[in-house]
């Protein structure tokens, strides 16, 4: 019987098993964030423990990162300046605040070439599966884990179950990796792939650029799957030898040979293996409070809490939070807020897809929208190829400086800034709003520079 | 790590389904390096003087035992929503099933997740309601069982291996570093064959 990606990725990385069938598996690229970095380095020298491979450790400053310059000193800077000290103490790689290699963990590890197709890759965040994308695997985990990785190199891990999903049709304009995975979790449910190894494959995978596989990978997470990969292939191959700190010369040549390998054979058997037709999808909106209340862009919110598949109860409270009706039309509803970012859609090819709606055209009175760069390579180039002047001159609010990525509940609590008292609406098709918004901005709308506020005001 | 082998105390029903890890402890409260876990426990569902969250009402304030529903511990990964459980002096949490993540940092913090058969959980869940915080349960791991006042015993399976860590309160790096011929041999290898793997960001 032949072998899936999966398989192959961890008998690749198996050291042993234990008596209950846990895997060992060995750890190859270890993220440890701003938020985890000060208290887990600290533990592990109250526990008088080495780090194994301080090499294989890549220290990110994301999650308290602020996006705008003027928001630096509340709160966020405590844990920026304690991740630093802690880790060079340790010795270990740093991605600092102003470096140029700076960004969102899961959008800089892939686009660095830090980490790579049929590596293993652990961070403590829900949303490592995303550098599946390049065909490595991600895992997540806590804190306690990721010190007990730091110093060993190896982590205990039941193999889960495999599933397959066939993504046949193409694409048309418009439709991107987003919104398949969005018809996706609303047409399987958030917990359709719980715990399982999700391998994203078919015609239309075959035609998503890398960094929309990222994306795919990225909110796999919210269809349960603890892991999902997507075989790297030429269009993988290309993306990586772009990138500065992929192999090259005669070990990239080896790598590139042993990287062929990295599919599922012909004849690998999967527990759940479905074939999905995308050849009609259409925009999706989730017009709801999680991301299994969907629509598409033509479609309408849903009539009766059967239709929508939802308790009475959570029916109501999202029909309530987002302040809509059943049965109302999609199309035209009022929206207040735009937010682009996030470790599931900052890379250059989520911000060109916007740039080339937003040529020539201006954002609504009343929306405050927001774009921020996932990594400052990915606002480099954008403003490079004058995409930062076009999201500006629209009237978004942009951050080129960080990436961040967290905090989004107490954004979620504060008033809009429209000062009306309902909550913000998330229809949105561009970003995971809001559930990644950047993080200062959420407690005070920022004060820009006089240059950049002035681009900010919207003309209609 | 801590040993778990029983606890004795109040059993607290929040029979609800996907309490998520930011529910469980609000980001807004971790902005600090050295938060006040036990204010940020289910910061946004206490406080209302008019329906009193379970934690809070006396019978409960010193509950080791939690009792919910499905997938509890969901959404972002981290442990901050166990440690928080922990300040408040939680031991045991009975789901009806857990986040694996969220399960997971349980163990590593000598906490037992428990999941009942679901033959016995209706049965569990409704004694639980009954008995009101009013007399003790029991959760004893060497037994794999949970006593309840009126007598009644609900067992449950757990893994080998997390069992033994729990009831001798084992050390995980050190567990793991018994491997440690095995873990250099494969870096050996790896170097050999695939040392792309092996060497960070070296062109």
């Amino acid at each position: 019987m032949g072998a899936t990606l999966f398989d192959k990725i961890w008998s690749r990385h198996r050291l042993t098993e234990d008596e209950s069938g846990k895997t060992l598996l060995y750890i190859d690229r270890l993220v440890v964030d701003d938020v985890r970095a000060p208290q887990v380095l600290k533990n592990l020298e109250r526990r008088v423990l080495a780090i194994r491979r301080p090499d294989l450790a890549v220290v990110v400053q994301d999650h308290s990162v602020p996006s705008f310059r003027t928001h630096t000193s509340l709160g966020g800077s405590q844990f920026v300046d304690a991740t630093r000290v802690a880790a060079r103490r340790h010795g270990l790689r740093l991605l600092d605040v102003g470096d140029e290699e700076q960004g969102i963990s899961h959008v800089v590890m892939p686009e660095l070439g830090l980490v790579l197709p049929g590596s293993t890759y652990l961070c403590v965040d829900s949303h490592s599966p995303t550098v599946g994308g390049v065909g490595a695997l991600g895992l997540a985990c806590g804190s306690s884990e990721l010190e007990h990785v730091l110093a060993t190199q190896a982590m205990w891990v039941r193999k889960p179950r495999q599933m397959r999903f066939r993504l046949e049709g193409r694409r048309d304009d418009g439709v991107y990796a987003k919104d398949v995975i969005l018809h996706l979790i609303g047409r399987l449910g958030l917990e359709m792939a719980r715990g399982v190894a999700l391998e994203f494959t078919g015609e239309l995978i075959a035609s998503l650029p890398v960094e929309a596989r990222l994306t795919l990978c990225n909110m796999a997470v919210e269809l349960g799957a603890r892991r999902a990969v997507v075989a790297p292939d030429e269009a993988t191959f290309a993306w990586l030898a772009a990138s500065p700190h992929a192999p090259r010369a005669d070990v990239g040549r080896r790598a590139r040979q042993d990287w062929e390998d990295l599919r599922s054979d012909q004849d690998a058997t999967f527990d759940v293996d479905l074939v999905i037709d995308c050849s009609e999808l259409a925009p999706q909106i989730t017009w709801g409070t999680t991301q299994a209340q969907v629509a598409s862009v033509a479609g309408h919110v849903p009539d009766t809490a059967a239709r929508a598949g939802l308790d009475e109860a959570v029916w109501q409270r999202a029909l309530g939070y987002m302040d809509l009706s059943p049965g109302r039309r999609l199309a035209g509803t009022r929206i207040d807020r735009v937010f682009i970012g996030s470790c599931t859609n900052a890379r250059l090819a989520d911000l060109e897809s916007a740039a080339r709606v937003l040529v020539g055209r201006k954002v609504a009175d009343g929306v405050r929208a927001v774009v921020v760069p996932g990594s400052r390579a990915v606002a480099r180039k954008a403003e490079h190829l004058g995409l930062r002047a076009i999201f500006t001159d629209a009237g978004f609010l942009g951050a080129s400086r960080a990436a961040p990525c967290a905090r989004a509940a107490a954004a979620r609590r504060s008033p809009p800034a429209s000062a009306s008292s309902r909550p913000p609406t998330a229809i949105s098709k561009a970003g995971r709003a809001p559930a990644c918004v950047p993080i200062w901005r959420a407690r005070r709308p920022p004060r820009l520079p006089r240059s950049r506020a002035r681009s900010a005001i919207r003309v209609r | 790590m801590e040993k778990f082998t029983s606890v004795s105390g109040a059993a607290a029903p929040l029979l609800i389904d996907n309490v998520n890890t930011d529910q469980i402890a609000p980001v807004q409260f971790m902005r600090s390096l050295e938060p006040d876990y036990e204010t940020a426990l289910f910061a946004r569902w206490r406080g209302d003087p008019d329906a009193p969250f379970v934690l809070d009402r006396p019978c409960f304030r010193r509950a080791p035992i939690l009792v919910t529903g499905g997938n509890f511990g969901c959404g972002s990964a981290r442990e901050v929503a166990v440690w928080a459980l922990a300040a408040h002096g939680i031991r045991c949490i009975v789901a009806k099933s857990f986040a694996e993540v969220y399960r997971e940092s349980l163990l590593k913090n000598g906490m037992l997740p428990v999941v009942l058969e679901p033959a016995l959980r209706a049965d569990f869940e409704a004694c639980v309601v009954a008995v009101d915080g009013q007399a003790p349960f029991t959760v004893d791991l060497e037994a794999c069982r949970i006593d309840a006042p009126d007598g009644v015993t609900f067992e449950f399976a757990m893994d080998a291996g997390e069992r033994m860590a729990l009831l001798e309160g084992l050390d995980d790096v050190a567990m793991t570093l018994r491997h440690r011929s095995l873990i250099e041999a494969w870096e050996r290898q790896t170097l050999h064959d695939r040392p792309w793997l092996q060497q960070v960001g070296e062109a």
